[in-house]
Order: structure tokens, then sequence, then C-alpha cells
């Protein structure tokens, strides 16, 4: 789909390059999966148009703000040259190939992205099922195949297909990773599904992108892509040595605040599904005498000392 | 504001003055930002309709009969209604107001149904917030009795005008366009009877 | 409720506003009572009717607004300048951002538009005032006391942090406690009556006041945007008013729409706000086309290139503003086929957006341009605009959009289409009509200065942006690690913003100077070229009724076509006849105190102050039904001495 098209991808490279001062700086046009390769290419190609249009208006705007500006010899004016069948064709005709032309990779984009991506040697895996659960603040993560649950970290095997079930305890939530792919929103009492696969092994940063209050700007967490071994053994070693999840300190993370990275060897999910169970957290605050304050109440002035938790100061895997 | 008042006697008594055209339309525009507002609210019970968390059923208290009787009432009281302009129309001040009168009453009369029928429903566990589908109920159906309380007002304080002033074509223009009004709500009546009450009970029965 | 918990405590920059306001306050009423303008001020202001007062009082208002945005920008701006900032706490910068989009949007954008399309559609369709002049009073009050109710916040309770889009279940009571939200509510809820009765009012007048001769297609441009801009208000306005109502429903009376308990939908909130979020990019972008249009082609001494297909682009943006609201929320899930058809649905609107942008090009084609400063704003806009455009038709493609989504890359875009479109319109405009409104232009060097630096701290504002964007950059983050290499482009952009907020104090400057010293105008066209009818008029800035003489169009251009038969527009004697104007009313004023009270009381869920406020609102209704308001005439005589005077 993209070959016809090579002269605007190429043009979009060009001017990246130029423009944004060389694309591998910038995080999301430096992808480390095929999921934002994907997108990568599809935002470049775009750019490649978008740069054209701006060439010809800008150069048709430079040439008649010059050209017709008021001087002395007016013997260009024509105060009423109303219009021109003609042109005004080519400018309705132009943009509609261009729409047809970013219409149909995009669409293709949009039913490929939904499904589990194919990896460079073209083997096909089984994806990797994660659950990702967004409280405010903080992200708590399940294995259900290997019953083992994290929180603001994850472990990924490289070169396999990952599928997140997202959903939310609480606030409309957007899972990012952008070195890895586009977002999707997690939501209470829904469930949906995104696909993100590495293709090179190292720690990328995710976060909930969707504001959703005080402690918005530090609900990040980890991604570790590792060898299919390496997940293996983190696997079974977390399974076998770590904590086991309580349920009273499940309940402690449905609280509002920040959370440490942390490492379970069962997951919630005998408790709660928040795709099915909308009220789980707000219940569970009430259940624990924790009431909503008013930001510039009394009560939230004396609570709201920045004893919050530090993130991401220490954790175990 | 130039008042040009050429008008043939086949001109309508509320058309004769130009603010009384240009308030006609007004209203006519105002009445589809009306169709607007009920449409989002139809949209929002249509999608709300399931959410009945651990709430009872429509299906379990709606009844027809009470139903009916509402309906029979708003749509009878918009036939007075019509035949109130009608007298206007015939410069007849006496019958519009006799029938304007008894439209009022119908639509009192719909009023006390819908709110004996919102005590029941609550004294039976349904209120504004027990779940999202009795949220979307009590709000789409009581913002329609809200417009049928604020019309009775409203049509009763032109008729006092009318009483005071007589038919002229400034009282005559705001009877006609409270008549507009009476029969929007008689449609977006018709609207809930179907989507609210015979989905809620034909719906929900599965 | 503690008396700390009323007013807000705690921060010295809100002390600092504490006394600023009160200082202003106080120094308003000592003006007001010293040089005895009380009277005036009730007579000729509060209680006036007059389109063009009521749309100067817009004007000023929203440019008041304007500052109130710009400081909260620049207050972000400051906080993200750094790396790990401390210069705000995170529930400030909230509430900041919140107030910022919010003003902006309701109270800033939108009544500068309807403020000039107050001063100007009148004239231009030689009308004596529009259809509804009591009811345009009630528009303007309603407005002006939600804006006070919703900017009041920040002193007292606490201003909203939800953001503008104010998203459930965030903004439920769970999330966001206290009378923040609800002042969001209100604020809006109360502004929103008066948007819609405008947007009644003004279709009304379109449709039905223009002049004998003028038909739907002799109309000026600009009168056309606002038909096609009421016609939209009036059907996207009541989806506001729902969607607030329901809100309000949940936060104060416990019912379930949007909420996390008793099955409520907080996705029906997403949908709800830009079914109704969308149609309002195009409330406030199709009239600053609209003056756009008026201003090129006035300064190319120029008929408009390809009128008819002007308009039926706007009327295809119109209606596809309705069908393009998912676009906001590709990443919401809702499967391939519906975000296929939405990518889809969107990038059309780029069709008759880009015709728009060549037809204003060929204007000027063949034209002679004067290169004055309202002709500067909006050649700035092509340029700018164009950015906006192309990046929309980039975030409109859904697959790509997942990356676009939430970030910087968004916010620039939609600030190269609020303010290259409607900010640059909104000044190209008032620059453009102020002799209209005051009788003298403001100056012209200054106002080339204003332009250069806003356009070019515009620039450096928010083209770092697109790129914080695709470094992925979240918006409405409050702070950065430095490790995260933002720092270098957010200061640029911070810069940027400060260039801005120059500009406007030039620009501020610019109105004490140029009522200073600025030559008064004698004509109606005081910028002699003027082409439409609201510069035939006799005077510079027309007496209250307007028109002496209803004048008769002929041609698209009327004044030009007058110009062309050396007719004047000055009236014959033997044309002048009484004229029927509205009476003056202090009624809306009152009506809108009322619905303060009843604002206010349910902001902080008092219920009796509530349900006082509203009485009053009733009151105000029943008072103005049983008002004969017959108006008034003004004599011949009056007539022929105010033309006489004025020639």
């Amino acid at each position: 789909m993209f070959k016809r098209f090579k002269p605007f991808f190429a043009l979009g490279l060009l001017l990246s390059v130029f423009f944004l001062g060389g694309c591998s700086n910038y995080i999301v046009l430096d992808p480390k999966g095929p999921v934002a390769a994907q997108q990568k290419d599809l935002i470049l190609y775009s750019i490649g148009f978008m740069a054209l249009i701006c060439v010809v208006v800008y150069v048709l705007f430079t040439v008649i703000v010059i050209k017709y500006r008021d001087r002395k010899n007016d013997d260009n004016f024509e105060p009423d040259h109303h219009g021109s069948k003609k042109l005004e064709t080519i400018w309705t005709v132009i943009p509609i190939l261009i729409i047809i032309a970013l219409a149909i990779p995009t669409v293709t984009s949009i039913y490929d992205l939904e499904k589990a991506p194919v990896s460079a040697s073209g083997e096909k895996k089984e994806p990797l099922v994660i659950t990702a659960t967004a409280v405010d603040w903080k992200w708590i993560f399940s294995y259900p195949e290997q019953g083992i649950e994290t929180v603001n970290y994850i472990n990924i095997p490289k070169d396999r297909p990952v599928q997140f079930k997202l959903t939310s305890a609480d606030s409309m939530s957007s899972f990012w990773v952008p070195a890895l792919g586009g977002q999707k929103y997690a939501m209470p009492g829904m469930e949906t599904k995104l696909y993100l696969q590495a293709d090179h092994t190292g720690t990328f940063s995710g976060r909930n992108s969707n504001f959703n209050g005080e402690g918005f700007t530090h609900q990040i967490f980890d991604v570790h892509s590792v060898s299919q071994s390496d997940f293996d053994k983190w696997a079974k070693d977390t399974k076998s040595k770590a904590p086991k999840l309580s349920k009273k300190q499940y309940d402690q993370l449905m609280l509002q605040g920040e959370a440490k990275k942390m490492t379970f060897s069962s997951t919630h999910l005998k408790w709660v599904d928040h795709a099915k169970d909308r009220d789980y957290a707000v219940k569970t605050r009430e259940r624990l005498g924790v009431v909503p304050q008013n930001p510039h109440g009394s009560k939230a002035k004396d609570a709201n000392n920045p004893e919050q938790d530090s993130h991401g100061v220490s954790h175990s895997h | 504001m130039a008042h040009a008042e050429v008008h043939d006697h086949n001109t309508p008594l509320e058309y004769q003055s130009e603010t009384g055209r240009l308030n006609i339309l007004g209203f006519w525009v105002f009445l589809g930002a009306e169709i607007a507002l009920f449409s989002t609210l139809f949209a929002t019970y249509l999608v709300l309709m399931y959410r009945t968390a651990d709430g009872p059923t429509p299906h379990e208290l709606f009844e027809l009969k009470g139903v009916l009787i509402e309906t029979f009432l708003l749509l009878t009281s918009s036939f007075t209604c019509g035949i109130a302009i009608h007298e206007m129309r015939r410069r007849n001040r006496k019958g519009l107001f006799i029938w304007m009168i008894i439209t009022l009453a119908l639509g009192a009369g719909f009023l006390g149904y819908e709110i004996y029928e919102f005590v029941t429903y609550v004294h039976e566990g349904a209120a504004l917030g027990t779940s999202a589908f009795w949220s979307g109920f009590f709000v789409i159906v009581g913002t329609h009795g809200l417009h049928v309380t604020m019309g009775i007002a409203w049509i009763t304080l032109i008729l006092i005008q009318v009483a005071r002033r007589g038919l002229t074509p400034q009282t005559s223009a705001k009877v006609f366009i409270s008549s507009l009004y009476w029969h929007f709500l008689d449609v977006v009546w018709i609207f809930i009877f179907t989507a609210v009450y015979l989905t809620g009970m034909v719906l929900h029965n599965g | 409720m503690k008396w700390d918990e009323f007013f807000v405590t705690g921060d010295p920059l809100i002390y600092g506003a504490d006394v600023s306001i009160g200082l202003t306050v106080i120094g308003i009423l000592f003006y007001l009572t010293y040089f005895k303008k009380w009277q005036w001020l009730w007579r000729e202001w509060l209680t006036t009717v007059d389109h063009k007062k009521l749309g100067i009082m817009y004007i000023a208002s929203a440019v008041l607004m304007l500052f109130r945005g710009g400081v909260d920008a620049l207050l972000m701006r400051v906080q993200l300048a750094t790396p790990d900032s401390k210069f705000l706490d995170a529930q400030h910068y909230n509430e900041i951002f919140t107030t910022h989009g919010t003003i902006m949007i309701i109270f800033m954008a939108m009544p500068f538009l309807i403020g000039l399309i107050n001063v100007v559609i009148p004239l231009q369709i030689g009308a004596r005032d529009v259809a509804f002049p009591y009811l345009n009073a009630v528009s303007f009050w309603t407005f002006f006391i939600g804006a006070m109710l919703f900017n009041i916040s920040f002193v007292i309770g606490g201003s909203p942090s939800a953001g503008w889009t104010s998203y459930m279940p965030l903004a439920g009571n769970e999330l966001s406690p206290g009378p923040g939200q609800n002042y969001y509510l209100l604020g809006l809820q109360i502004a929103g009556i008066g948007t819609l009765l405008t947007g009644i009012n003004f279709l009304v007048t379109i449709l039905k006041m223009r002049a004998p001769g003028m038909t739907l297609f002799k109309m000026p441009m600009f009168t056309w945007s606002a038909l096609i801009t009421m016609i939209i208000i009036v059907f996207a306005f009541p989806i506001l008013t729902v969607a607030l109502a329901l809100m309000t429903f949940d936060r104060l009376f416990g019912a379930h729409f949007f909420t996390l308990q008793g099955a409520g939908m907080d996705m029906l909130w997403a949908n709800l706000f830009w079914l109704w979020g969308h149609p309002e990019v195009y409330i406030v972008v199709l009239p600053a086309f609209g003056m756009f249009s008026e201003i090129i082609s006035t300064f190319s001494r120029k008929v408009l290139f390809g009128y008819k297909a002007m308009v039926w682009a706007m009327v295809i943006i119109a209606g596809y503003s309705f069908l393009v609201w998912v676009h906001h929320f590709f990443t919401m899930g809702q499967g391939e086929l519906v975000n296929s058809v939405f990518s889809i649905t969107t990038m059309i609107i780029g069709i008759p957006t880009g015709i728009k942008i060549f037809n204003w090009l060929f204007t000027m084609y063949k034209g002679k341009i004067s290169f004055t400063t309202p002709m500067l704003w909006s050649l700035g806009f092509i340029v700018n605009f164009v950015i906006g455009g192309v990046t929309g038709v980039m975030l409109a493609m859904a697959a790509a959009d997942y990356q676009y989504h939430n970030t910087y890359f968004l916010v620039a875009h939609f600030h190269y289409v609020l303010i290259a479109g409607t900010v640059f319109s909104c000044f190209a405009g008032l620059i453009f009509w102020y002799p209209k409104m005051f009788g003298y232009k403001l100056n012209e060097a200054i106002g080339k200065w204003v332009f250069w630096v806003f356009n070019i701290g515009f620039n450096v504002c928010f083209i770092p942006q697109f790129i914080l964007g695709l470094d992925g950059m979240p918006r409405r983050v409050y702070t950065y690690s430095a490790a995260s290499g933002w720092g270098g482009l957010n200061m640029l952009s911070t810069v940027g913003g400060f260039l801005m907020g120059i500009a406007f104090l030039i620009l501020a400057y610019n109105f004490y100077y140029s009522f200073r010293y600025s030559e008064r105008e004698n004509t109606g066209d005081s910028w002699g070229l003027g082409r439409t009818l609201e510069w035939a008029t006799t005077s510079a800035v027309p007496p209250h009724y307007n028109f002496a003489v209803t004048p008769t169009v002929t041609a698209m251009d009327p004044l030009i076509q007058m110009k062309r038969d050396k007719q004047d527009v000055k009236p014959k004697i033997e044309d002048i006849k009484k004229i029927h104007m509205p009476d003056n009313s202090g009624v809306p004023f009152f009506m809108a105190s009322f619905f303060f009270v009843a604002g206010f009381g349910l902001v902080f869920e008092w219920y009796w102050m509530g349900i006082v406020g509203l009485i009053g609102v009733f009151i105000t209704l029943i008072i103005r039904s049983f008002d004969k308001n017959e108006g008034y005439y003004v004599s011949e005589e009056e007539i022929k001495e105010t033309e006489r005077l004025t020639v």
C-alpha cells in the first residue's frame, strides 16, 4: 500500500530530518516494536503529504502577496474578478485524492492494530496475556497464566506479542508505552484490548496519559523487555519466591495515591474483575472510612502535606 | 423595528404585527432547540436502558393503565388546545377561555397522575439515585413533566393578560405561541410513551 | 462550613489575587461615585438593549477573560519552563489548566465573536436592531454572570480541576469533591442559556430583518458565517445543557448517569460532551472565517473569490461538525469500523476548509493589497491556520492518533486552529470595526508591533510543542523529569508564551494611546474601502437607530455599488419618518443577578439560596411577560437633527 507513494514517504522523512532534527531522537519516531513502527511509517507518510500542501499554499501565498501588493502601476488590478470554475475544481479534486491516499493506509492500519503483530521473522506466536488495571495513581498488572502480579512495572518477552487487557478501578485512564505503540483507554467496568510487541530488549517507560487528577503526572510504569528465557525464569522465580497478595494489601492499593513497585506470586483476579465491577474501589474506600476531601477544605490541607509515597524508589524483581 | 402593519383580513390575528411574526418564528427555532434537548435525553435513556444495577427493572414497575390514562389526558388536551386557538381566530374570547381552561385542567390531571406514578415508584424502591436506568427515567419523564408545569403556569399568565387587555395582535401571538409549546409537549409525550414505557415493558421482558 | 473552606487560603498567588480584586473593586466604586457616573452606567449600559452597546460589553468582557485566561497560560508556562519545577503544585496546576481551557473557549472566544456579531451583523444587513433586542440583553447578562460565577471560584471555594472536558468519573463527587466542579457546571449552564438565546435571536434576525433587496446570496460572508453558526448553536447547545444538567444531578442529587456506582456510564459523558464540543469548535471558527473573508476582500479591493463555494463550504462544514465527534476519543476502544468511519468523515472536513483557503488566496489575486493591521492578522491567519489544518488531518488518521492522543502534539494542533483562527480573527475584526464602535481607529504603527510580537511569540510557543508531543510528552502533566530531555523545548515554548503576553500588553497600551491621540473619523466609511452596509452609515459610529432610512440593496457589495453609482449615503430629508425603537430595560440585569444567586447557592449546595434565586428569576420572567413593552418612537425632528449634526 505504501509503495506507490514512496516519494511522499521520502519527502516526509526528509522534512522530518530537517525540521525535527533527526527522527531517532523522538520517542514516537524511534519505534522499538512492530506496532510503533507501523504507526511511525503512517506518521511520516502523512507528514509528506502535509508538507506538500504547506509548500503549495506558502508558494502561492508569497507570490500573490508580493505581486498584488498595492503599487502605483495597477495593470493587473481586476476588482470584479470573482471566480474560476477550473481553479475551483482543481482545489476540490486534489484534496479529495489526497484524502483517499491517506484514508486507505489509515483504515488498513486501524484494522491491523487490532490484531496480534507478526514479528520480523514472520513467525506467529501465541500472545502473552497481561491484565493492566489503572487505579488512581498506579498500574496493577496481572499475569493470569503465570499467576503473578506486579505494580508499576512489567516484564515482557522480546519478539512475542503481548495482549493487554485494560481496565480501571476508578478514573478513565489511558495505557501508553510510546516506544512500543499507541495508547488505548482503560475504563472502569469495561475491558479494552491492546496489542504491543517489543523487538528490542531494554526498559521502556509507560504511563497513563489521560488526565485523572492530582497524581496523574507520576502514574508511570516501566516495561522491561527481556529474552523469552529470562522472562520464563523471572516468572518462575516470582511464582516461588515473591509474597502472596493478600486481600487486605490489595484493598490498600485501591486507595488514591502513588505506589512503589511491587511483585506478588498471586493475582487479584480471584476477588475482583474491575472490567465487570465498576465500583469495587469506591466501595472499598468507603469501607475503609476514606472520605473524599475538598482539596481546599481544612481537613485536606492537613492531609495534603507532601508525604505521599515517593514513586519508583525501590522494587523487587 | 419598523412596524409595517400591512395585512388583509385573512391574516390570522397573531400574525398581524411584525413583533408577533418574529416571535412566532423565534419560537419555532426555540422548539428546534427543544427537539435537540429531548433527543439528547432520549439517547441517554436508551444508552442506560439495561443499566439497572441492583435496583428494580422497569418491567417490574411500569403499569400500562396509568400511562394510558396520562396519554389520554395529554392527547385530549392537545385537541382542546387546538379548539381554543380556533375560537381565538374567530375572535371568540369566551370560547378561547373555556377551551384553554379545559386544556389546563387536563394538563393538571396529567401532572397529578405523573406525580402519583413517581411517588409509587419511589415507594417501590426506584428513585433518582437507584441506578443509571432510573436516573435516566426520572430525568426524561421529569423534564417533560417540568415542561408541562411551566406550560400551565405560562398559559395561565397569558390568559390573565387576555382577560385584562382583550384579544389584540400582541396577546393573540402569545396565546398562539403557548399553544405551539403545548402541542410540542404532546408530541414529546408520544415519543416518551413509545421509547420509555413501551420499550421498558417489552424489551425488558426477556 | 469553616471560613477557610469558603475562601481559598494558603497560597501567596491567591492572596495576591484577593488583594488586586479588592483594590480594583474599590477603585471602580470610587471612580463611579466620585465622578457621579452611577446613573450614566445604569442608563447607558446596564439597561441598554442596543446591539452595538451589548456588543461592546461582550467584547470588553472577552478581553478581560483573555487576560485572565492568558495569566493562567503564563503560570502554566512558568511551571513547565524547567524540569521538576516547584512553582505550582499538582492540584494548583490542574485548576489552572482547567480554568484556562474553559475560560478561553466559553468566556473568551465565543463572547468575543458574539460581540463582534452583535456590533456588525444588524448594521451589515441594514437593520435597526436585532429581532429580539430585550432577549439580546438577557443573553449578554446571563453570559456575563455565568462567567463571573465561574471566575470567583479561585478565591471562593476553589476552582474546578477536572479539565475543561471534565471527563467522568474524575469529575464526580468521589474523585473531585468540593464546590470546584459545581462552579464549572453552573457557570457554563447559566452562560449556555445566553448563547442559546443568541442563536435563536440572530437566526431570526438574519432570516427576517435584512434590508430590502438583500437576498440570501447577496448577504456578506460574515453574515453567512453568523447565520450558519447560529444554526449550529441552536442544535449543539441543548446537548451541552443536558450533559451539564445530568452531571449536576449526579453531583448534587445522587443520580447515576456517569458515576462509578449504580451502573453509570462514563463514556456517555465523553460522547455527549464532544457531540456539543466538536460543533463548538466550528461555532468559534466559522465567524472567524467570515470576518477574514470580509477583511481580505476589503483590503484587496476585490470581490470575494468563489462566493458560492465559500457559502457551501461552510454549510458542509456545519453539517459535518455533528458527524466527527468520535475523533476526540479514537482510543476508547470502539472498534475498527467506527474508527475508520470517523477518520474519514474527519478528513473530509479538510476539503471544504482547503477550498476556503484557496478562495482567500485568490481573492487577493489580481487585487491591490494594502497591509493594514486587520489585513496582517488575516494574512497571518492563512499562514498559521494551514499548519493547524494539516496537523488536524494527521490527527484524523486514527491509527496514528493513538500516538498523538493526549500529547502536546494535540495541544499544539488545537492552539494553531483556535489562536490562528479564532484569536487572530478577533483581533482582526476588533481593529477593523473599532472605528465603527468608537469613532477612531486603533493606532496602526503600534498595531503592527502587536501583530509581529504576537505572531512570532505564537509560533515560538507552539512549534516546539509539536515536537514535544512526538517525543512523548503528555498534556496536562504538571512537571517532568530532567531525564526526559523536554527541558529545552519547554523553555523555548515559555519564551514564546511570554512574547504573546507582551503583545497583549502592547495592545492594551494601544487602546489607551488611540483613545487619547487617534484622529476622530468623520465618515461612516472609515477605511475608505468599505464594501458592505455597516460602512454606509452617515457617521463613523451609527446612531442608536443605525439607519435613518433603511437602505435598499441591489448588488452583492452594496456600498461598492453605491460608490459606483455615485450615490450618497446621506438620506433625503423627505424620506425621513419616525422610527420605532425598543425601550431600555433593567429586567435582564436583575434576572441574571438572580441566576447568580441561584448558581452560587447550588455550587455550595445551599438549596434555600438556590430556590430563592430561581424564584427571583421567575418573578423577572413574569414581570417581563406583563410588561407591555411597546417601545417608543424617535421623532422626525430628532432624526433630522442627528443626521444633520453628524454629516
